[in-house]
């Protein structure tokens, strides 16, 4: 954690829920180290072909716009609300009743008030009026209008970076306004003018070369998954063998790259192997992992419609080229947002597949007729309520758990009980946080959206606050040590945010639990979990 | 702040004066032209408006899930909240436009001074808003008297409304002989009220308001005021009123004729109608049809299930398997993954 980042007891002393007496339009954009991420590196812009790539600064004066940056803003705005009925519809109809005020996390961590969902949507909505709308032509200031400058500009692109695309404030608007859908417009606009951060665009762009995020070639991915094989045969004595690329296999999986690359994803990354190898063993399920696309999670999306299109079109050509039957996702935030609401409308319709069916127990998961890719969690959820994996969930005992809905399974997609039944499943332990923080009301953990990057600690404490105090609560309350969720993000973004506002919570993915409770046929006793500390009662023998 | 809340009475002040003044000295214009004009303009105003949302295109179905997803049959789909069929849509939306179902989820964020924070129940913006719009809706509805009552068709109609009214009469002892009094007008005066000093003295609220926040409110309270006046206070000729609403509604108001002894106090009611009749288009109180359209409530959440279909979907430029083993092929061979094609093939077809 960069040593500037203020401590928690003085980050909590910064929120100043008071509003400024001078108008917001009249409150300059201040971009402070810390609340924002560094500028896309040319490069990557370049590598994708996107517009304006160069150089630039965001705290410098100068932002190296190409000359015509307001035409290209107005037109790109003008095509916008034609193309997306979405965003002409919540430009024209907000009624500023300030529902949505208080349901951000950024405000609620920060206190200022351009966190509000309605005030990030006001600073687009303003130059909309100016722009398009017969009132703000005449009334301009007293319509809520205001042109276009380059203060402006700046104040946009601060506060799109400050919204992590999480969708909670549409859940309390009266008419369904979404900030996000506004955010995902607001940043599109800025990509036209080349002003991406590069926590997005260098992930990217490796992921358009590499097929994951973090540029891993095919070679190493292959040799990192099979590091986890050696680890999980020290631990089970089982030797797995995944399928890389292989053509005819029943089910390609794909899941973020995250897992493969950091802790504690790693746990859950060896969480699949194990899952996957029980059911080669047991049921002969054939599963294949894909190196070209070994990324599940998209950060085109937070880029550009164009880009996530770009991005995502490699499941279904990779799952056509294999001839598989169907796609298994794995735990991933936002890359279920675009499976669920994007990829089959952009790269449909895969009518190259089938519809999937579990073969183990014959489930025909319907809801997914037509993507054909199902939920991890739901596929597990189905096994276990079939019976299908033999579990000790006693091995869970030492961990008192609570489930963090992440943002866009929540409401991108609505999946709440199928990861809880399976935790339930796998572990004893488990006590949910106040209802208002859970489920379709659940807080972001304040990273999402391509926020994750190092530099903007304080900006993502500070957004990550409401949802640590949740866990605070069940911690001291159940005595709960370990957060689950299902998205790679929140792995990574988590366990920072943890030890920051609640030392000692780990975190954790669904599909380690159900590993370290799953029995593999021809196991050793295990001494251990899958993160090499000793399972209940094995506290001697682990000296 | 302020300036945004003072310009609007100020405007709601002159333009009551305007009227008061001109109603009486220039009937047609205030009576007739007037109001024809409004009618015009919100009509032409809200179809233009309407038409304008319905030519965007809906390319995603991105509705937001507030529930539980229909997945396997054992786990209980929330229906309402995440739709997945049309019927489930139809009725999230007549929850939201009947009953305000987002807003009467609202919290409230409090933090305590250790830092913790709470998220209560906030009841109150759902009440003043479901009593603003149902005691405005009722007052509507009971006003369709002044239009329709001679007409023999609606009679039945009318006389529907009127007895629904006369629930609405009540308390008659403590009336000291004013006529029944129409609840619906009272609580549209409150409620607008309340609406109006929310936005003054809750700070957030207040941060976020424009000048275009307050006029409709001073608009309404200036109606339902000059309503309520006529009505209890001073005594206006309710026949004379009648006569000129039923010219209009009969085009007989184009002869220009105005009935005598209609009261200035009638013009300024009108003129406050008119006004807000044709500011209604252009601005945000056209969320009235806006909710209908939202893509985030009207759609179904089965986007796994039915393919929804983009308009203007377009190829782009995608990094194709053939690409990254053309990259990555040797690296690929001797790490052991299968390939398309052996090195060897593809340098032969790079000689061709
Ligand atoms: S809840 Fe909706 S209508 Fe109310 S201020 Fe927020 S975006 Fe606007
Ligand atoms: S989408 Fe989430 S982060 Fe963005 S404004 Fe709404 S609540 Fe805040």
């Amino acid at each position: 954690m960069a040593d500037e980042t203020p401590k928690p007891s003085e980050l909590l002393s910064k929120i100043d829920y008071h509003t400024p007496s001078t108008h917001w339009m009249d409150v300059p954009v201040n971009i402070r180290k810390g609340m924002y991420c560094y500028a896309s590196n040319p490069k990557s812009v370049e590598y994708l072909g996107l517009p304006n790539a160069r150089a630039w600064n965001p705290i410098e004066e100068d932002w190296k716009l190409p000359e015509n940056w307001q035409q290209i803003l107005h037109e790109g705005f003008k095509e916008r609300l034609e193309k997306f009925r979405s965003i002409k519809v919540f430009m024209d109809i907000c009624v500023r009743c300030g529902a949505c005020a208080d349901k951000c996390h950024f405000f609620i961590g920060t206190g200022d008030p351009k966190n509000m969902p309605v005030l990030r949507a006001e600073l687009l909505r303003s130059v909309y009026r100016n722009d398009f709308t017969l009132m703000g032509k005449l009334l301009g200031r007293f319509a809520g209008a205001r042109p276009m400058s380059l203060a402006v500009l700046k104040e946009w692109w601060y506060y799109l970076f400050q919204c992590t695309e999480c969708r909670r404030c549409s859940l309390y608007c009266p008419y369904g306004i979404d900030t996000a859908e506004i955010t995902m417009f607001g940043r599109e606009l800025l990509n036209l003018l080349g002003l991406n951060i590069d926590w997005i665009a260098t992930p990217v762009a490796n992921c358009y070369r590499t097929g994951n995020h973090l540029g891993i070639q095919p070679h190493a991915f292959k040799d990192m998954l099979e590091f986890f094989v050696d680890d999980i045969e020290e631990i089970t004595g089982v030797r797995v063998e995944p399928n890389f690329n292989k053509k005819g296999a029943d089910i390609l999986f794909i899941t973020p790259s995250g897992d493969v690359f950091a802790d504690p994803g790693t746990y859950t990354c060896m969480g699949y192997l194990m899952l996957f190898h029980f059911l080669k063993e047991k049921y002969g399920l054939d599963v294949t992992w894909s190196t070209y696309a070994s990324e599940g999670g998209n950060f085109g999306s937070f880029t550009s419609h164009e880009t996530m299109k770009r991005l995502n079109a490699k499941m279904y050509l990779e799952a056509k080229r294999l001839g598989v039957k169907w796609i298994l996702g794995g735990e991933c935030g936002h890359m279920w947002l675009v499976i669920n609401q994007y990829m089959d409308t952009m790269n449909g319709p895969a009518d190259f597949l089938e519809v999937p069916v579990n073969p183990i127990t014959g489930t025909r998961f319907d809801n997914a007729a037509s993507t054909k890719m199902v939920h991890l969690s739901e596929f597990t959820a189905d096994l276990i309520k079939h019976g299908k994996l033999d579990l000790k969930p006693e091995r869970n005992d030492n961990k008192i758990l609570t489930f963090h809905d992440s943002c866009n399974p929540s409401r991108g997609m609505g999946m709440f009980d199928e990861p809880r039944y399976v935790i339930k499943n796998v572990a004893n332990h488990f006590y949910d946080m106040p209802a208002n923080t859970i489920r379709e009301h659940t807080f972001c953990c304040g990273s999402g959206s391509g926020l994750n990057a190092g530099e903007n600690m304080e900006e993502r404490m500070a957004g990550g606050l409401p949802r640590a105090n949740a866990v605070k609560y069940v911690h001291e309350k159940y005595g709960v040590n370990m957060l689950a969720c299902v998205c790679a993000i929140d792995r990574a973004a988590l366990p920072a945010s943890m030890a920051y506002w609640v030392p000692g919570m780990q975190v954790t993915g669904v599909t380690e639990l159900v590993a370290n409770a799953l029995v593999l046929p021809g196991e050793q006793e295990r001494t251990t979990d899958l993160r090499g500390e000793p399972l209940p009662g094995m506290e001697e023998a682990d000296e | 702040m302020n300036k945004f809340y003072l310009s609007s009475l100020l405007a709601v002040f002159v333009l009551a004066l305007i009227a008061w003044v001109g109603g009486p000295s220039a009937p047609w214009l205030f009576g007739i032209v007037l109001p024809y004009l409004a009618v015009i303009l919100f009509v032409y105003g809200v179809a233009r408006r309407v038409m304008g949302w319905s030519r965007s295109a809906v390319p995603f179905a991105i509705p937001t899930t507030g529930g539980q997803q229909r997945s396997m049959p054992w786990i209980k789909q929330n229906k309402i909240d995440n739709p997945s069929t049309h019927l489930g849509v139809f009725i999230r939306m007549a929850l939201e436009i009947l009953t305000f179902r987002s807003l009467f989820r609202n919290t409230r964020m409090k933090m305590t001074h250790e830092g913790r924070f709470s998220y209560n129940l906030e009841i109150f913006l759902w009440l003043g808003a479901i009593a603003f719009h149902y005691a405005f809706l009722t007052t509507l509805v009971r006003h369709m008297r002044f239009f329709l009552e001679p007409v023999p068709l609606c009679i039945q109609a009318i006389e529907a409304v009127d007895s629904f009214f006369r629930f609405e009469i009540s308390y008659d002892a403590i009336q000291f002989g004013l006529p029944g009094v129409y609840i619906s007008g009272i609580v549209l005066l409150a409620a607008v009220v309340y609406l109006f000093l929310r936005r003054l003295f809750i700070a957030k609220v207040r941060y976020i308001s424009l000048a275009q926040d307050y006029f409709p409110l001073f608009l309404i309270m200036g109606i339902a005021f000059t309503g309520i006046l006529m009505r209890y206070f001073t005594k206006v000729d309710i026949a004379a009123i009648k006569e000129l609403t039923m010219s209009l509604v009969t085009f007989k108001a184009l002869s220009f004729k105005v009935p005598q002894g209609i009261g200035p106090l009638f013009y300024v009611h009108l003129a406050f109608v008119s006004t807000l009749l044709i500011y209604f288009p252009f601005s945000k109180l056209m969320h009235m049809g806006g909710v209908f359209l939202s893509p985030t409530r009207n759609l179904a959440a089965n986007t796994r299930e039915v393919r929804h279909v983009n308009p203007w979907n377009y190829p782009v430029k995608v990094h194709t398997y053939e690409a990254y083993e053309n990259e990555f092929r040797d690296k690929m061979v001797e790490a052991g993954l299968p390939v398309d094609k052996m090195p060897e093939e593809s340098a032969e077809e790079e000689k061709e």
